[in-house]
């Protein structure tokens, strides 16, 4: 088939999705009819490699059809090819915006195959970073949402203070943007007391950065009246449809799988879980706005609280050794071979699970054989059950509110694709 | 709490719970194929239960010779913040499962991306198109008998 | 690159085109193409830390009709191609184009059905820049090697003078005979 025959495919199948919303398209006279409006995949507003398919009756949306798999990697089948260590790099690029919150994620599911658990310290430092990627993840989302409404400026500010957020995660993880800091068992290696430092500090200027940025956004009305209303989508519905995160919480919803279902040591942390009752766009920014600020309590918390000891598990035949021991002792020499050849070998079983992304549910579901490498593992990516609203949330709408409700969404394509 | 939600799962459908599964904590129900729909509509509808959210749905392929691919409902409930899965056998002759749409319009993509991936057709789903690859492209990828690399040629490039 | 097509090979032209060139290569307007993780060090290669407006390229055209230079940063799928050609056929010539990150240079760590082994399969590729994903420092390097390339007058996407497209065209006729 050569490239000409494939595109008319793509196209006809689309339109014909198009046409069964009871819609109907004509090319003839274009003042006459409805329009078809291609919206990405290449669009500054659809944060990636979205593409919405929009039919018009002149500024009001009739029909919406999105369309991904412009940025399918195949995440699933490299899983089913590689080592359960070696599949850790590859959660960095899911959700590029928050790589510590996947990498955390998916050790915690395979320790949950596994049957270990990681010490004290390290589940707090996890906790950490954990809350600094959500920090750093809203902050591009709330930056973004302003830029796709119109004001530039506070993406430029909020973007700053991401940029010192890396300068922490360089410090820690030895990469500013993919870590791959988790271990199953423990992490890549402790945190120094240089790095709390560098977080304390942040945490003493970031909350009045904060202000700054979200005070222009609050008092603006252009941004307020670009958002309130816009996009509504009532409670549930958005249980119906599987939306997570701060775009659940912004109907109303308190699910919160830090509070439901605790993992790590947020049982022993105070925290409130922003809800806003509105269902529109400006109830999502303030659920995120408040998120930010809980984040920040959480890490304040857990700073004061960590307790001093190893950040390894003690099971020498699941751990990963430490890189100086395998060079020294013959014990871990082995112990490394095995686990680098063979794999960490988990019992045969299957398992699921979910932590509170800064999306929302993000969850990885493992079924094992007793091999060195998933019999399949599934990710569950919050974006993509997000994505699936916007139908729901564009239609009826005016052309411009398109820009509004998808920032208002953020999604990020790397983990809606897999 | 989930073994009274199984003990009535079983009064009410005898014929269709085939094994229950313990692991790690989390309950495995397995279901006839053909009771789905119902299991499901009981399931979100029965107080004790009412697991209104379906979080996620998606296929694997056993690759055995009495089984061929499975179709995996992961449900939590809002309520009373539980989860159980549901699994499904489907035949490799004939690749067909009841879609699950009618009960959580969630389930809509995800049935569509294991349409897409395991080539497995949901009877009755509103728009079931692939989800990720592209329309033209004749294989199912995440099935265990394609290559990782992908047949060569058979998604064109454009000319240089 | 421009006059000599008009004009011929002359001292004139040249001297005027070296003085275009100069203007060119510091108003390098480009078209950003975010498609995945490297799209996020691209933004933080635009923003206030690392501030591409140093080299005179802050102006990000979405439209791929006002810009001149293609950075296409993010793993790139079968899906994808198709879409990123037909961009840089969009684009007026003359034009340059970065692969930003090992995805889009050479597929990566993606070694999987859908994703292509480099997007030199289906473009002309400038510069290729390592990193997965680079740090905009590196971005902000290749940026400048465009720049040396832009002076020197070369590009992919044109012939580099009159002499080289005649030949070109030469070819070309040679080519049409033999299929004649």
């Amino acid at each position: 088939m050569n490239i000409d025959q494939a595109m008319e495919i793509r196209q006809q199948k689309i339109l014909a999705a198009l046409e069964n919303k009871n819609t109907s398209v004509h090319f003839d006279d274009a003042l006459d009819n409805e329009m078809v409006l291609n919206m990405g995949p290449q669009h500054p507003a659809t944060h990636g490699v979205l593409r919405l398919l929009i039919k018009l009756d002149g500024e009001t949306v009739v029909a919406c059809v999105p369309e991904l798999g412009y940025l399918h990697r195949g995440y699933e089948k490299l899983a089913e090819n590689m080592s359960y260590h070696e599949y850790i790099p590859h959660t960095d690029r899911l959700d590029y915006l928050s790589p510590l919150m996947n990498n955390t994620a998916y050790v915690l599911a395979v320790e949950k195959l596994v049957g270990i658990e990681a010490p004290k310290r390290a589940q707090y430092i996890r906790t950490i970073i954990s809350e600094l990627a959500r920090i750093s993840s809203h902050l591009v989302g709330i930056g973004a949402l302003a830029m796709d409404v119109g004001a530039l400026t506070v993406f430029t500010w909020t973007f700053t203070e991401r940029e010192r957020l890396y300068d922490i995660f360089e410090l820690l993880t030895g990469a500013r943007f993919t870590t791959s800091f988790t271990r199953i068992g423990g992490l890549a290696h402790d945190m120094t007391p240089e790095v709390a430092a560098a977080i304390s500090a942040f945490l003493d200027t970031f909350p009045a950065k904060f202000h700054e940025c979200i005070s222009m956004l609050n008092t603006n009305r252009i941004f307020v009246e670009r958002l309130e209303g816009v996009g509504v989508i009532t409670r549930e519905k958005a249980i119906a449809l599987g939306l997570g995160g701060p775009n659940i919480r912004g109907t109303g919803v308190e699910h919160d799988i830090r509070r439901s279902e605790p993992y790590l040591v947020y049982p022993e942390l105070d925290f409130a879980v922003p809800v806003s009752t509105g269902g529109d766009s400006l109830s999502r920014y303030y659920v995120r706005v408040n998120e930010v600020k809980e984040s920040v309590k959480i890490v304040r918390q857990c700073l004061e609280k960590i307790p001093a000891g190893p950040v390894h598990a003690n099971e020498p035949k699941k751990v990963l050794p430490r890189k100086e021991r395998v060079y020294t002792k013959m014990e871990e020499l082995i112990h490394d071979f095995m686990l680098v050849n063979f794999g960490v070998n988990p019992p045969v079983g299957e398992v699921y699970h979910a932590v509170e992304g800064s999306k929302g549910e993000l969850g990885f579901y493992i079924q094992s054989r007793g091999e060195g490498h998933p019999w399949r593992l599934k990710i569950r990516s919050p974006s993509f059950m997000n994505l699936q609203s916007t139908p729901h949330l564009i239609e009826g709408g005016m052309i411009s509110d398109i820009v509004a409700v998808l920032g208002s969404l953020d999604p990020v394509m790397g983990e809606a694709d897999k | 709490m989930l073994t009274t939600i199984i003990e009535s799962l079983r009064t009410r459908f005898p014929q269709s719970v085939l094994e229950v599964n313990e692991f790690r904590g989390e309950t495995t129900v397995r279901v006839r194929k053909d009771d789905i729909v119902p299991v499901c509509t009981f399931l979100r509808d029965d107080p004790a239960a009412s697991f209104d959210y379906c979080s996620d749905v998606c296929g694997a392929d056993a690759y055995t010779p009495e089984e061929r691919f499975q179709v995996i409902y992961n449900l939590y409930s809002m309520t009373h913040r539980h989860r159980i899965r549901l699994k499904v056998s489907v035949d490799e002759s004939h690749p067909h499962c009841p879609s699950v749409t009618a009960v959580w319009p969630g389930a809509e993509w995800p049935e569509r991306e294991t349409y897409d991936m395991f080539g497995v057709v949901f009877d009755g789903h509103p728009d079931l198109r692939r989800m990720y690859m592209p329309e033209d492209f004749a294989y199912h990828p995440l099935r265990k008998d394609f290559p990782m690399m992908g047949i060569p040629d058979s998604i064109p490039l454009p000319r240089k | 690159m421009g006059l000599e097509h008009a004009f011929g090979d002359s001292a004139l032209t040249t001297t005027i085109d070296s003085a275009i060139n100069w203007c060119r290569k510091n108003s390098v307007w480009p078209m950003p193409l975010g498609i995945s993780c490297c799209g996020i060090e691209m933004m933080a290669f635009a923003m206030p830390k690392f501030d591409v407006a140093r080299f005179g390229s802050e102006v990000f055209r979405f439209s791929p009709r006002q810009s001149d230079l293609l950075l296409v940063a993010g793993t790139t799928t079968y899906k994808m191609a198709t879409v990123v050609r037909k961009i840089y056929d969009q684009m007026p010539d003359p034009k340059w184009v970065i692969a930003m990150g090992a995805c889009t240079s050479s597929g990566g760590m993606y070694r999987t059905y859908s994703v292509v082994q480099g997007i030199d399969q289906f473009l002309p590729v400038d510069v290729y820049v390592a990193g997965c994903p680079p740090r905009p420092d590196n971005l902000l390097h290749a940026l400048m090697m465009i720049q040396e390339k832009i002076q020197r007058g070369e590009s992919r996407s044109t012939p580099m003078t009159v002499a080289a497209e005649r030949l070109e065209q030469q070819q070309l006729l040679q080519i049409q005979g033999v299929n004649n």
